[in-house]
């Protein structure tokens, strides 16, 4: 008899088998005449201007460290939901000073300020860099990954 | 279910193979289903007819767009990661599927009846993460990279309310197991968890509105996890045109798609089952009505799917009602409002559970 995990693996090998028997199947069928423009990737019809593979804005990274501290947490705190009515009040004590604690580090995120999604400062255009883009001259990618985000 | 198979065929692992196929065979009639319903919503909403020539009322729509999507060419554009960009539609919808390993369709068919059940779900849920930043990431595009990112974020922070909302459900059921809580809930619509649990006493009456707002918290944050409007940045056309799949065409961006509804149908399948009786009939059944014992698994499948697709419909109803919100309105809304009335929701269905 398998048990419940390996009926688990069952699903996902059938998921995955039928992804990749499904785009199989459309190979046979469809047409493949690339050329040079269609290979290119989508920027609008602009030519694309530099390597997306760029590093990213910190903000995502203080995001993911708090959700792993509250997915902890959360993890921690189910076998004490299945458990608590049994030693009643005390129990329940328990659990909620592990929380509110987790909710005093949340308090002084948000005092710190880290949970603002801080909007990128809006920076005009200034006559002089508007003159070396007609110029055709590499522009700084800084400001206009920043600007796209807003 | 399972038990059924293995005698008829002999042969165990075929069996299961047979029944772990069998949610595919409800899943794409859903989508075929719900991608004309959210069409002809969206059109009767603004006032349109929507697909009208391809069948019934259009009906037929769908079917055709499937067999245009098999002939379309599939471009693979020249720089981008060729593996990461073959395996993320795999990925998501591993994720999109894994989900209704879980899913109690009836009485006698669940997937896998392990008792972490709703652990289970909350984990492989995040398996559509890495799909989805793969995607983007192997894209090599901006408006796919800026959408996996702004997508990774937004499923990661909703997880959050869901879980402790899923967590105050389980304190109040003691329970894990989707079939088991489903089965607490049986007979009628005021044994449902949202209008107390089956327990006739004083905190049944205590204890509901603030199951409606964990259902409201559920509901909202299982609709940032989907990517619907009005949380739909990752994807949203007017500034990112295609988010994550911009890159994709022909099949490999309808598993995307396929894996979307799949997804839409899992999380108000998982509202269904935690606050709304699951399988269960509101108002009895026929088939004890009449005394046939074998109507009622195709019953208890009807109810499922109804309340399922009911709140699928809820969505799209939000869809053309509700506006997109900003990056930073999303993060203000998960983090500033969502998690901290979750956490004392929480708090106070504790102290009903033990009074």
């Amino acid at each position: 008899m398998l048990t419940e995990f390996g009926k688990i693996f069952i699903f996902i090998s059938i998921a995955a088998i039928f992804v990749v028997i499904s785009i199989f199947m459309a190979k046979l069928v469809r047409p493949s005449r690339p050329t040079n423009e269609k290979l290119k990737h989508y920027e609008c019809g602009e030519e694309p201007v530099g390597t997306p593979w760029v590093k990213f804005n910190i903000r995502f990274y203080v995001i993911a460290l708090i959700f792993l501290i509250f997915d902890v947490e959360v993890v921690l705190l189910f076998p004490w939901a299945l458990g608590y009515q049994d030693y009643g009040w005390y129990g329940f004590a328990v659990g909620i000073i592990f929380l509110l604690v987790l909710a005093l580090g949340m308090a002084y995120e948000w005092r710190k300020g880290d949970l603002e999604w801080e909007r990128p400062r809006v920076v005009p255009p200034e006559l002089s860099k508007i003159l070396i883009n007609v110029k055709g001259e590499k522009v700084t990618n800084k400001e206009t990954t920043e600007s796209k985000e807003a | 279910m399972q038990d059924f198979l293995i005698e008829l065929i002999g042969n165990e692992i075929l069996a299961l193979v047979i029944a772990s196929a069998l949610p595919l065979a409800f899943i794409v009639p859903f989508v075929i289903i719900a991608v004309w319903l959210e069409r002809k919503v969206s059109a009767h909403m603004q006032d349109r007819l929507g697909p009208m020539r391809v069948g019934w009322h259009g009906l037929l729509q769908t079917v055709a767009d499937f067999f245009k999507l098999i002939q379309k060419e599939d471009i693979t554009p020249s720089l981008v990661d060729k593996k990461l960009f073959n395996i993320a539609p795999v990925i998501v919808f591993i994720g999109s599927y894994a989900v209704f390993a879980a899913l109690p369709f009836t009485s006698t068919y669940i997937g896998m009846s392990l008792d972490l059940g709703l652990l289970y779900i909350i984990a492989v849920s995040g398996i559509v993460v890495a799909g989805i930043l793969m995607a983007g990431w192997a894209s090599n595009n901006k408006y796919s990279l800026l959408g996996s990112m702004r997508s990774a974020a937004q499923i990661v922070s909703y997880e959050i309310p869901t879980a402790i909302v899923i967590l105050s459900l389980v304190m109040f059921t003691g329970t894990l197991s989707l079939s088991e809580m489903t089965e607490l809930q049986t007979a009628y619509f005021w044994n449902w968890n949202i209008l107390g649990g089956a327990e006739w006493n004083l905190a049944k009456f205590l204890i509901i509105p603030f199951m409606l707002i964990a259902f409201i918290i559920f509901y909202v944050s299982s609709l940032a996890e989907v990517n619907r409007t009005p949380f739909d940045m990752p994807e949203a056309e007017s500034e990112l045109v295609g988010g994550y799949h911009t890159e994709y065409s022909g099949m490999k961006f309808a598993m995307f798609f396929l894996a979307e509804y799949a997804n839409m149908f899992a999380v108000s399948a998982i509202a269904s089952v935690i606050f709304f009786g699951g399988y269960h009939s509101p108002i009895g059944y026929l088939g004890d009505l009449f005394g046939i014992e074998a109507l009622i698994p195709f019953e208890q499948l009807f109810w499922f799917a109804s309340k399922g697709i009911f709140f699928v419909f809820v969505q799209m109803w939000l869809r053309w009602t509700l506006p997109r919100v900003r990056v930073d309105q999303l993060m203000t809304i998960c983090w500033k409002y969502l998690i901290p009335f979750s956490i004392v929701n929480l708090i106070i269905i504790g102290i009903i559970t033990l009074i």
